[in-house]
């Protein structure tokens, strides 16, 4: 590791670790994040900038629900789906939960793999969370229809309570179904390079001209575990609260 | 960090690895782990559990998956403290500002509520 990356992302071998490791990093009048590449430090700053956006979204949703006197619609019953039976509670979220887990799993994995050039089954592994992103969309878009077209519900009214329940539920999973959805047209594009061994052949980008190496397949994997930490918070505090 | 370290060390045989690599065993049980997570915050909600009890467990169930995906499946576990602080520090923060926004939701429905009460 030490010897692999300390040409190209700062030697961390002999640097100290823990809270006097911080000190010298930040302190050390160079680049402050050591053994980070700069693409994935990168991704890191707006990875963070992108926790604002939702933190405003799910911050103005909690103002407006805590605010109203008007009864907030129950989610439970509300995302309830029969299958013949009797309604179960929030089923199609909780599946759609499971769903987005289990992509974050196989991402992990293909990071793994293409770090070690096993690039077969790195690009399948991507194609695997690319499907099981597009069903997430998939059954997101099936929710929306079932709630604009069967319940009527509106962004400024819906016939449950609290005409603030449209707008916040559109915004935040809109929102957050849009990351789903350039998530996996990315992953379809990072899967393809890695397929035909770009990333060995140095082949230069189509867009930006520069040789990419596997650093690019983990920063895929930061952008898309963070796509399924921001459904953790959606999970908790829109349809659970 | 130290098995990290060592782990490191006991791939650098092989040929241009570089970067986070970590065995595959570690995202297998993460992965589980989060379905167990998952599956218990969907039984507060299908169990019907209320009141103070739900909104810990709720939280404590969303604190941990987010810990676990950040840690692990992000590699922040593995990384020097320098990137890991300037990442997850400010978010934290944003803690103040939820603060800050009960108070004025609460006050918003305190000056509604008297204001349909008494109308004017």
């Amino acid at each position: 590791m030490a010897q692999a990356t300390a040409a190209h992302t700062g030697a961390t071998a002999d640097r100290p670790d823990g809270l006097e490791g911080f000190v010298s990093d930040w302190g050390s009048d160079q680049r402050a994040f050591k053994g980070v590449p700069w693409g994935k430090a990168m991704m890191w700053i707006f990875l963070l900038s992108d926790t604002f956006i939702f933190t405003c979204f799910l911050l103005s949703y909690m103002t407006v629900r805590m605010s109203t006197t008007v009864p907030w619609p129950n989610p439970s019953e509300i995302f309830a789906l029969s299958f013949g039976g009797e309604p179960i509670p929030l089923i199609l979220i909780a599946i759609m939960t499971f769903i987005l887990i289990s992509s974050s799993g196989t991402m992990a994995m293909a990071v793994k793999f293409g770090y070690e050039r096993n690039r077969k089954v790195s690009a399948i592994l991507m194609l695997v969370t690319a499907m099981f992103g597009a069903m997430f969309v998939g059954m997101q878009a099936f929710e929306w229809s079932k709630l604009i077209l069967e319940e009527g519900v509106r962004p400024w009214g819906n016939p449950f309570g609290a005409a603030q329940f449209g707008s916040s539920f559109f915004m935040i999973t809109g929102f957050h179904g849009f990351h789903v959805s350039v998530g996996v047209i990315f992953l379809l594009i990072t899967a393809r390079k890695v397929w035909r061994g770009d990333f060995d052949s140095a082949k230069r980008g189509f867009f930006t001209s520069r040789k990419g190496n596997y650093e690019a397949v983990e920063i895929m994997g930061l952008y898309w575990h963070f796509v399924d930490l921001v459904w953790v918070f959606i999970f908790a505090v829109f349809y659970l609260w | 960090m130290a098995q990290a370290q060592d782990h490191h060390q006991a791939v650098a045989g092989a040929p241009h690895v570089e970067g986070q690599q970590h065995p595959i065993g570690i995202y297998f049980k993460i992965w589980g782990l989060l379905f167990v997570l998952s599956a218990f915050s969907y039984a507060v909600d299908y169990f019907h559990v209320q009141g103070y009890l739900r909104w810990t467990l709720i939280l404590i169930f969303m604190v941990a998956k987010a810990g676990l995906i950040v840690a692990v499946f992000m590699h922040m576990m593995w990384e020097r403290l320098a990137i890991v602080y300037a990442i997850l520090t400010p978010p934290v923060l944003v803690l103040i500002f939820v603060a800050m926004m009960t108070f004025e939701s609460d006050y918003t429905f305190l000056t509604r509520g008297l204001f349909f009460a008494i109308g004017e």
